[in-house]
């Protein structure tokens, strides 16, 4: 959304080093490359919330001792960038055809000092803001799929942050499904 | 239990409890050293020893200083790193830090940074000039399950043992003396408590899982609490989606569990403060 943009590169089934097969499932594995630098501690924690939110909605049971190896490329970051890297990920899997339990989608919220709270904040609002919350919200349901925290906020407003995420992300999975209706209408 | 490890905890989960005789809601004895006395590092200026059950991680933390950053010159550094040695568990290989350890830095980091528990500009001494670095390096002795929690304590009682001594710029030239006679603690300002549930198949949540059962777990959540009631952090990396009725029922534990801890840190400080 905005400014913030991620490429995202899915590459799988593929056959799995023998120190990497599991031997029930795929083996997921998610590459963050920065824009400037090198990987460094917090594109490692991001890559696994990532892998873990992957793994959760691939049926990787499918496809034992395979590797599935998505690769995202930061291009350019105003804001929200977890959750941009979050959508990037789900059209990835899609465009793959990969089978999936569930979609889902990123969202952020930003909870401003006065109580107010911005959904997509861009940088600067990041920045200003008291707290962020990004959730990956699965399409089944809406159910909260991963969470992460920056700053602290209330139990209360926790929760006002989620039902508002809950709500954007039914604007984002109508994206999704034009997107890719767009893709194969031709 | 080798074999059909998945069935056999599902059998105990039916009846509500778990294969070690907890409850579902139950944490492991958790007991932690603190101090140069009782605790093993005495070169380091502050370090503590926890155990839940049979995790044990071991917190030193080293004060060192050095010139602030050119944009924030009022403000000290803290350095967390976490370590999970070979020796803590099999699944882990001497070498670079895993993903598992990254990850585990990183959260550290973050907590400090969202509980303000250590405010930056309390560890400046003089601006633009001079600033604490606070590293604690937080090892892990033994894994058994629950690694974010007991880390989090132990930097936290690691941390309220800190003595930093005096340092003042002598105007004439410039340099720094420290005053090893005089040392004040380090001002904690909140004091966030972490608590780590396991998903079981998309329904069940237990408290404080073991290796085992992080293992054979669908998914993961971490929440911190402050003395306050307000969440400094929710990590939930991936793993079974939870309802938002759920996930409230995990903060409302945590925050139980908060006082517990508090109250166990309270007591043990008390004990080792020389009167």
């Amino acid at each position: 959304p905005g400014e913030t943009s991620v490429l995202a590169g899915l590459y799988g089934p593929a056959e799995a080093k023998v120190s990497k097969e599991l031997p029930d499932r795929a083996a997921l594995e998610v590459l963050l490359r920065p824009k400037v630098g090198l990987p460094g501690v917090l594109e490692r924690s991001r890559e696994q919330l990532l892998r873990q939110t992957c793994e959760a909605v691939v049926l990787g049971v499918l496809h034992p001792r395979t590797a599935i190896s998505l690769v995202l490329q930061v291009l350019s970051d105003a804001g929200s960038l977890l959750s941009c890297c979050l959508n990037a990920a789900c059209m990835a899997l899609l465009d793959a055809g990969l089978p999936l339990t569930a979609l889902f989608c990123g969202v952020t919220c930003a909870l401003q000092p006065d109580g107010t709270i911005l959904l997509d904040p861009t940088a600067r609002q990041e920045q200003e803001a008291r707290a962020i919350l990004t959730f990956a919200i699965a399409s089944s349901e809406r159910k909260v799929l991963m969470a992460t925290t920056k700053g602290s906020c209330s139990v209360e407003e926790m929760q006002q942050c989620l039902a508002t995420a809950q709500r954007a992300a039914t604007t984002i999975f109508q994206f999704y499904r034009d997107s890719v209706r767009r893709r194969y209408s031709k | 239990r080798t074999v059909e490890p998945l069935e056999y905890y599902r059998r105990f989960l039916k009846e509500n409890c778990r294969p070690d005789g907890r409850e579902l809601g139950e944490f492991r004895t958790t007991t932690v050293n603190i101090g140069k006395c009782l605790c093993s590092i005495t070169t380091a200026d502050g370090s503590a020893l926890v155990k839940l059950g049979n995790t044990t991680v071991i917190c030193g933390v080293k004060a060192e200083l050095a010139a602030p950053a050119v944009d924030s010159a009022n403000k000290g550094y803290i350095v967390p790193n976490v370590e999970l040695p070979s020796l803590c568990a099999e699944r882990f290989r001497s070498g670079p830090p895993g993903e598992e350890a990254q990850a585990a830095s990183q959260f550290i980091a973050d907590v400090i940074e969202n509980s303000q528990m250590i405010v930056k500009e309390d560890l400046c001494i003089a601006n633009g000039k001079l600033a604490w670095v606070l590293y604690c390096d937080i090892i892990c002795l033994d894994y058994d399950g629950n690694l974010l929690d007991a880390s989090v304590f132990a930097l936290l009682a690691a941390l309220k043992n800190v003595q930093l001594p005096l340092v003042t710029i002598n105007e004439e030239t410039g340099l720094s003396e420290v005053n090893l006679k005089q040392k004040n603690p380090l001002i904690i300002r909140k004091h966030p408590v972490a608590t780590s549930f396991a998903i079981f198949d998309d329904t069940l949540l237990i408290v404080d899982p073991t290796a085992e059962e992080e293992d054979l777990a669908t998914g993961t959540v971490t929440i911190v609490t402050d003395e306050e009631g307000r969440l400094c952090s929710v990590h939930k990396p991936g793993g079974s989606p939870l309802t938002g009725a759920k996930l409230q029922d995990c903060i409302t534990r945590a925050i139980t569990r908060h006082k517990e801890i508090k109250k166990l840190i309270d007591k043990v400080i008390k004990s080792i403060t020389p009167k």
